[in-house]
């Protein structure tokens, strides 16, 4: 099994160590995984403004990138949504429809598809879980609170795996942090204090980090938490499902 | 439309009061928790929404064959039926009731639609005066101000401030903010005028093609006490608002209050089928819109909506900016999909105030996927040519960036590239990321080359 590693334009730039941690935690799991050099963006910021129609040549670089793997595997819900839900090429409708069928979240593909139950990996401290949005309701990583339906959550599951590590609970259990792409500047007042609201609820739970699947979620409430002067770090979830802290 | 602001600088103005925003927050924030607590009484609560779902859109689609067989089942009944294309012709047919039963005074209990066709100032320019019964409207009525929420109008104020607007025009005590004394207060001023009105105008809730009837659902009763002490009655409805039998009352019923409020049932679930005697029922079919949206595939589920508001309840960012930010008369998400198709140019901006974090498709009853079309009428919008210039080029300028490896990881290598222009920032003037959030630290090499130090050997 080969594995595309998709590692999102702002994850690249501005976040190595989630990609590293990815690349890290599924290479200790057994898996090929190589990393398409000419990646860019996945158009997702385009697409949620509007721009859609603006997509078509990422669309056509992504296909030239992740054609020939098995899986596409990518550290981020959002972007691996769009992809999904909005891939498309005229001129080869074929592979884009096996792209949209054969990319995972990580989390996902960690239970999913490897099926993994054990982990060896240790974090002992106390962690905040966000649930980002387009992950947990757009992929469903993770049940809903708004459906009358049994719980369940990928990433949780994987948390549980990590030594030492306590996950708090929430008050709201999967609301928004209000990023949102370009939402996040567009509409700078309410995406702040929807951060602000999201990240008091971590602190008022006494959580130390602050994980998601998410690394734009994690990057508008690090913002915040920076600007509040707080020592509450957050972290990619492959970092601390890849940890080995003693 | 006269509206100068758009959505995120009316949120910017009702986030100056941060407390308010928090007590906003939590107000709706509660209302959204015991819908979840009387959803989770209902076992079988997915599938009465997929029920719902479907026989809307079995109505949506034979809506004219239902329309027609709901039109001559009232007539049967001594229903006056009307129907009206738009706003105007609505207003105009209201208003020429009354005129031929010489009544310059009314009194209206809540109707969206009515509020959709700005009815309240078009009898107030001819002379007409109306009374808003239900108590959430009579408050904004009196305060000058639009409902800010569907189901919840004055949501928006704390009693302290219904207190004065109740002292300043109904004559109650200063300083009085206790609801109960309050809510009497406004039942005795209601009492008088529902006493003295020889004409009253509801909404409907729900109409049933099969047998002409149609329901109406308050939980203070006044639009029977209107409709009951009224010599004439008159019933607006947008025409969507049809379900093909009686027997389906009980899905729809029994899903809209449990997601409006979270009670089981609402308090008057009023059944209204022929005029008793000497009395006249006038029904007024509304389109406005409707037969448009009807025609727009990507949309059509909108016109599934029954009016509870779960959806602006859940919406993260309804209760963080208000009702009044979405300048229109259905606010929130439902309003974000449906004020587009009455005026896309005045209304642009309201697809865009949403994260699309789906909140509100989970919650809707009638299962309308309603972050979806957020999506899709961004889309529509852009291509329509009503996305801001300084944006367009942005995304251009981003969109030929990232088609090209070479000049992505050139201008990530300059870095600073990234910092203006990465996509979080892409409508930057003033960095409006900056001015409330820390940026993040740049790394001193970016995951590619990371890779090609450590990994190249591998995969070359
Ligand atoms: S869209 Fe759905 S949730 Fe929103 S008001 Fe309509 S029926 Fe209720």
């Amino acid at each position: 099994m080969t594995v595309g590693l998709f590692i999102p334009c702002y994850v690249d730039q501005f976040y190595p160590n989630a990609a590293i941690a990815t690349l890290e935690l599924l290479e200790k799991l057994g898996v090929e995984v190589a990393y398409p050099l000419k990646q860019t963006c996945c158009g997702q910021p385009m697409a949620n403004s509007g721009f859609g129609h603006l997509a078509a040549e990422s669309d056509e670089l992504f296909i030239r990138n992740f054609s020939g793997f098995d899986y596409i595997v990518a550290p981020s819900g959002s972007c691996v949504l769009h992809i999904k839900d909005h891939l498309h090429s005229d001129k080869r409708p074929a592979e884009a429809k096996a792209i949209r069928e054969k990319v995972y979240e990580l989390t996902e593909f960690l239970t999913d598809v490897l099926k993994v139950d054990s982990l060896k990996a240790r974090f002992p401290h106390r962690v905040g879980l966000h649930q980002s949005c387009h992950g947990q309701r757009g992929l469903k990583l993770a049940q809903m609170s708004e459906l009358v339906a049994p719980p369940f959550s990928k990433p949780e599951q994987l948390l549980s795996m990590v030594e030492g590590l306590e996950l708090v609970d929430l008050t709201r259990q999967d609301e928004c942090c209000g990023f949102g792409g370009t939402f996040c500047v567009a509409e700078e007042a309410v995406s702040v204090k929807m951060g602000k609201d999201r990240v008091a609820d971590h602190l008022q739970h006494g959580a130390a980090y602050i994980t998601a699947s998410d690394m734009s979620c994690l990057m508008h409430m690090e913002g915040i938490l920076r600007r509040q002067k707080s020592n509450v770090k957050v972290l990619h979830i492959a970092e601390i499902l890849n940890a080995q802290e003693l | 439309m006269k509206e100068t602001k758009d959505h995120a600088a009316l949120s910017e103005a009702f986030n100056a009061d941060e407390p308010r925003v928090n007590w906003h927050d939590e107000t709706l924030w509660f209302v959204r928790q015991k819908r979840d607590r009387a959803a989770q009484t209902i076992p079988d609560w997915e599938l009465l929404r997929e029920t719902a779902s479907r026989i809307k859109h079995n109505v949506l689609s034979n809506l004219h064959d239902y329309l027609l067989q709901f039109e001559a089942s009232a007539r049967a009944n001594g229903v006056i039926v009307h129907w009206a294309a738009d706003a105007r012709e609505h207003n105009q047919i209201v208003h020429a009731i009354l005129q031929k039963h010489k009544v310059d005074r009314m009194v209206k209990s809540k109707s969206m639609l009515t509020e959709e066709c700005h009815l309240n100032e078009y009898l107030a320019e001819n002379g007409v005066e109306v009374i808003d019964s239900d108590l959430g409207e009579r408050i904004v009525q009196l305060a000058k101000e639009p409902p800010s929420h569907i189901v919840l109008p004055s949501i928006h104020k704390k009693k302290e401030e219904v207190g004065m607007i109740f002292h300043e025009h109904l004559g109650t005590p200063t300083g009085m903010s206790d609801p109960q004394a309050l809510t009497e207060a406004a039942r005795q001023h209601l009492r008088e005028t529902f006493l003295t009105r020889r004409a009253a105008l509801t909404g409907v809730n729900f109409a049933v093609a099969e047998t002409g009837e149609f329901v109406i659902c308050t939980n203070e009763g006044n639009a029977d006490m209107g409709a009951h002490l009224a010599d004439v009655h008159i019933a607006c409805m947008g025409i969507e608002k049809l379900i093909p039998e009686r027997k389906h009352l009980g899905v729809f019923l029994r899903l809209l209050t449990r997601s409006a409020t979270g009670q089981p049932i609402t308090t008057y679930s009023s059944h209204f089928k022929k005029p008793r005697e000497g009395h006249e029922l006038h029904l007024v079919l509304v389109d406005n819109g409707r037969s448009v949206q009807l025609g727009r595939e990507d949309f059509r589920n909108s016109l599934k909506c029954i009016r509870c508001g779960a959806c602006m309840n859940t919406c993260p960012v309804y209760r963080r900016s208000g009702g009044h930010s979405y300048h229109t008369a259905v606010a929130g998400p439902i309003g974000s999909i449906l004020a587009p198709n009455l005026d896309m140019k005045a209304n642009a901006d309201l697809p865009f105030a949403s994260t699309l974090c789906g909140s509100c498709t989970n919650v809707c009853p009638v299962k309308i996927d309603i972050h979806d079309q957020l999506y899709k009428w961004r889309q529509v919008i852009v291509r329509e040519g009503y996305a801001d210039t300084k944006k367009t080029m942005g995304m251009k300028a981003m969109t030929a960036t990232f088609a090209s490896p070479a000049t992505f990881k050139l201008a990530g290598k300059a870095g600073r590239w990234f910092m203006r222009h990465a996509p979080f920032a892409v409508n930057n003037r003033l960095n409006p990321w900056y001015k409330q959030r820390d940026m993040p630290a740049p790394p001193k090499e970016s995951f590619g080359e990371w890779y090609l130090k450590n990994r190249k050997k591998k995969h070359e």
